[in-house]
């Protein structure tokens, strides 16, 4: 949408953490145009339902493509636009109830495909939109309208499970590092594979834990986050395991697969195997003549 | 003697025996002679085991239905003789496995030992040449015509391919010589009328894949599931190479979306699936209405609800096919009712989603899945493709303005917007105005008004009464007709491929008829409702076995229905 929409009402609440990662996304996708010469309209941003999801109305300036769809679904959606054409760019923007909740299903299948997206997820560990229910990084026994006696899971650590299920990108991000995210979202984009950037971007209403992340020396309180050491190599995939088990929330690039290989390829590569036959010759191949 | 103008066969046995491939081996062997066949096959939902049939009809005009009454069963074991007996016609033979079980002489059994007689010609797998060799006794048939199709099967250009061929034609006689040493025979069936156009032997899944390829679909998103897998196992190998993609998603909820995403992205996009995939699927196919995306949703139908009878066949999707999502929507909805229409559905269904930019939901059934049919070769130069409109305007353009379909714009190209499954604005924001949602809701039923001008068929519309069939059941209710007509009844025939939106003059038709008798395999009589609720006078004749109409059942209830429905028309 352009700012010009009047009609458009919704609106994030003072604070939220997703003003910040909006901009963040306005930087990366303004160097994508500059570094490949495409045009805004090459790129599609794919929306979950939530607050986060709503960014796809929200994007300022000069507006690429967008499709909002249906609650947990980013996934798949961006499946079938990304292999159906491999030209364009594919950002996810969605939050941790769609994507690590009614949406886990899809991370591992196109973790394994390297399927070449870029997905932004924003994580405030609440159901927002709804009114403050429970989400799998709520963290065990806070009391929300769904947990009212204290959630009894655990909190789901999202950066192992994408460690695990195979992602050939993984960073964290903060949505109060503006450049720095976008600079993160930049290098998920240029990732020639499956790439999420996780995000935290707090909710101001339903759970505010911006002091908690990062930290408040009046108080005594240290920061959550910490940024991930220069001498961290990403292309370790233990050295990826052993920053996320550090406690807290590091921030920067976790994993990059080396030699990373997109699922548009390996099809390319395997289809060298194929024939290809028309219609015609296809038809044929079932003909057969009455002697 | 009338020499015969048909002839039913059915292999019955266990799974694994190899029923499917002699049923569809017989098949084969006479349409290449001339005649016109098809097959039947069920079974269970395992890999092997399990009781197990396959049906061929072979006759000399095409074949509409499996047939009612066998000329001829084969059972390979002592559960399938009993199981099948009863459906042998007065005078038909039973030809059964003698190393499976002995039957008393009963004057219209023999026994053969199939597999002892096929691994003396020192080839092990050759009994089912002893039992095609048998039933070619059976009915006169010159002993050339299975011999050429053995030829033509196993000349495969390897260095045994004589030998092969050789142990295949000594199992033939073996069987023959067993068959006439029974002293059974039928009677002459009577010779072929080649047919004079090119012709293929295919499946129904095989020529709708087929029509799917040839209406341009580039992008295929399939999971597997009974009936329909073999749409996806044929797009996998075939819709390869540039602009292409094709691929075994994760489940049908993946599956739709892929397909809904693709679509949004400018490709002609489908998905096949069975009951079971489509319930999975439904708010997907709702996003697809919702933000107005041209995709296909292919369902064969089996026996529901739920995993119900995975490889058996029922009509009970229709309601589901027509309403398959939440909230306000009716679906288009396309039928074949022949293997041959197949093609051509899928090629319509295509077009409509890119005429209307939505979701259309082409309904097959699984007896035409599996059924292999000797069918005209579609003719590739009577095909018309159609594509959406796309926009080229300059940004800031109103994607969903217009009060009916408007050009879509397509990423990459101008005129960006948001694909909405919120309820949107006509710049794709979403909204929740009261007088937006009119809007948009009566835009999108609107959009359906493009589907109504499609073909259909009719006989005696002078008559007050009508015969409807829909889908897989056209072909015994043609036949049903045929036999009515002959005995001088006075009942019309409607048939469509097109089910929803209805082709409009096809129900002005309906409409001005006193009784309209719609043959459907569900408990429910979904079809008849559907027409009920557009104002027709309708009325179901149901079946709900897992199995085809029978054309004798079709001819009692349309008779009955008809004197019925006269008695009370008497006006004193």
């Amino acid at each position: 949408m352009t700012s010009k929409n009047e009609e458009y009402d919704f609106k994030w609440c003072p604070g939220c953490g997703d003003f910040g990662v909006r901009r963040s996304l306005e930087y990366a996708v303004a160097d994508w145009i500059t570094q490949t010469g495409q045009s805004i309209e090459n790129t599609v941003v794919v929306a979950g339902i939530g607050c986060s999801g709503n960014m796809v109305h929200l994007l300022e300036g000069p507006q690429p493509f967008g499709i909002h769809g249906i609650h947990g679904r980013t996934l798949p959606i961006s499946f079938g636009i990304k292999m159906g054409r491999p030209d364009l760019n594919v950002v996810i923007v969605a939050g941790d109830g769609d994507f690590l909740s009614i949406g886990m299903e899809h991370i591992a299948p196109q973790a394994q495909r390297n399927l070449n997206v870029t997905a932004i997820i924003m994580d405030n560990a609440v159901y927002g939109l709804t009114k403050g229910q429970s989400s799998p990084t709520t963290d065990m026994g806070v009391v929300t309208p769904t947990t009212p006696y204290g959630k009894v899971e655990g909190a789901l650590n999202p950066l192992d499970l994408y460690l695990t299920l195979g992602a050939s990108f993984i960073a964290s991000g903060i949505s109060t590092k503006i450049r720095p995210l976008g600079n993160l979202m930049s290098q998920a984009m240029h990732h020639p594979g499956f790439a999420i950037v996780h995000v935290q971007s707090p909710c101001t209403t339903y759970n505010d834990n911006y002091e908690i992340l990062k930290g408040n020396p009046k108080k005594g309180m240290a920061p959550v986050a910490w940024d991930i050491p220069a001498e961290h190599d990403p292309t370790d995939r233990a050295a990826a395991h052993r920053v996320i088990h550090s406690g807290g929330i590091p921030l920067g690039v976790i994993y990059k697969q080396e030699n990373s290989k997109p699922l548009d390829k390996r099809m390319g590569e395997a289809w060298a195997k194929a024939r290809t036959q028309s219609v015609e010759q296809l038809l044929d191949s079932f003909l057969f003549k009455v002697s | 003697m009338e020499k015969k103008k048909d002839f039913v066969v059915r292999f019955a046995g266990e799974g694994g025996q190899g029923m499917v491939t002699a049923g569809e081996g017989l098949a084969q062997a006479a349409a290449q002679v001339g005649y016109h066949s098809q097959t039947f096959s069920t079974f269970p939902s395992q890999i092997e085991g399990g009781p197990t049939w396959c049906q061929t009809r072979i006759a000399i005009t095409p074949a509409l239905s499996a047939g009612d009454e066998l000329d001829v069963l084969v059972a390979f074991n002592h559960a399938a003789y009993e199981g099948h007996k009863g459906e042998v016609r007065e005078g038909g033979v039973i030809v059964y496995n003698s190393e499976e079980f002995q039957l008393e002489p009963d004057g219209h059994s023999f026994g053969m030992p199939f597999e002892e007689l096929g691994k003396s010609t020192g080839n092990p797998r050759a009994s089912n040449m002893v039992v095609l060799g048998a039933i070619a006794h059976l009915v006169n048939w010159p002993q050339s015509y299975l011999q050429d199709f053995v030829v033509a099967r196993f000349r495969r250009g390897r260095a045994n391919d004589q030998e092969i061929i050789d142990s295949n034609i000594k199992a033939l006689s073996l069987g023959e010589e067993a068959a006439r040493a029974s002293g059974f025979n039928l009677g002459e069936l009577a010779s072929p009328v080649k047919p004079k156009y090119t012709q293929v032997m295919i499946k129904g899944n095989d020529l709708l894949a087929l029509g799917a390829v040839a209406a341009g679909v580039e992008v295929f998103v399939g999971y597997p599931i009974s009936p329909a897998t073999t749409i996806l196992v044929f797009m996998e190998r075939n819709l390869t190479g540039p602009g292409r993609f094709v691929y075994q998603a994760s489940s049908e909820i993946e599956s739709i979306n892929a397909i809904v995403g693709a679509g949004f992205a400018g490709k002609k996009a489908m998905t096949s699936t069975s009951g079971p995939g489509m319930s999975l699927m439904s708010e997907g196919i709702g996003m697809a209405w919702m933000a107005e995306i041209p995709v296909v949703i292919v369902n064969v139908q089996r026996g529901g609800p739920a995993t119900g009878l995975p490889t058996k066949t029922e009509q009970s999707d229709f309601l589901a096919a027509l309403h398959p999502a939440h909230g306000d929507q009716a679906l288009p909805i396309i039928a074949p009712g022949t293997v041959e229409e197949c093609f051509y559905a899928a090629i319509a269904a295509v077009n409509w989603a890119e005429r209307y930019q939505g979701p259309v939901i082409l309904l097959s059934d699984q007896m035409l899945s599996e059924r292999a049919q000797n069918v005209p070769r579609p003719d590739l130069g009577k095909v018309v493709v159609e594509k959406r409109l796309v926009y080229s305007g300059n940004n800031g353009y109103l994607r969903y303005e217009a009060s009916t379909v408007s050009p879509m714009p397509v990423p990459g190209g101008s005129g960006s917007y948001v694909a909405n499954a919120s309820e949107h604005d006509p710049m794709g924001d979403t909204t929740h105005r009261p007088d937006r949602h009119v809007q948009m809701t009566e835009r999108r039923f609107n959009k359906l008004k493009l589907l109504q001008d499609s073909t259909y068929e009719a006989k005696h519309r002078e008559a007050p009464i009508a015969v409807m069939p829909w889908g897989g059941s056209k072909g015994s209710m043609q036949e049903a007709y045929d036999i009515l007509m002959a005995q001088g009844q006075k009942v019309g025939w409607y048939y469509t491929m097109y089910l929803h939106p209805l082709p409009a003059k096809l129900l002005e038709e309906l409409r001005q008829k006193e009784l309209v008798l719609v043959p459907e395999l569900n408990y429910l009589g979904q079809f008849g409702s559907y027409l009920r609720s557009l104002g027709v006078r309708a009325e179901s004749i149901t079946q709900y076995t897992g199995l085809p109409f029978k054309v004798q059942d079709l001819v009692d209830q349309v008779t009955e229905r008809v004197r019925a429905a006269q008695g009370g028309m008497v006006r004193v």
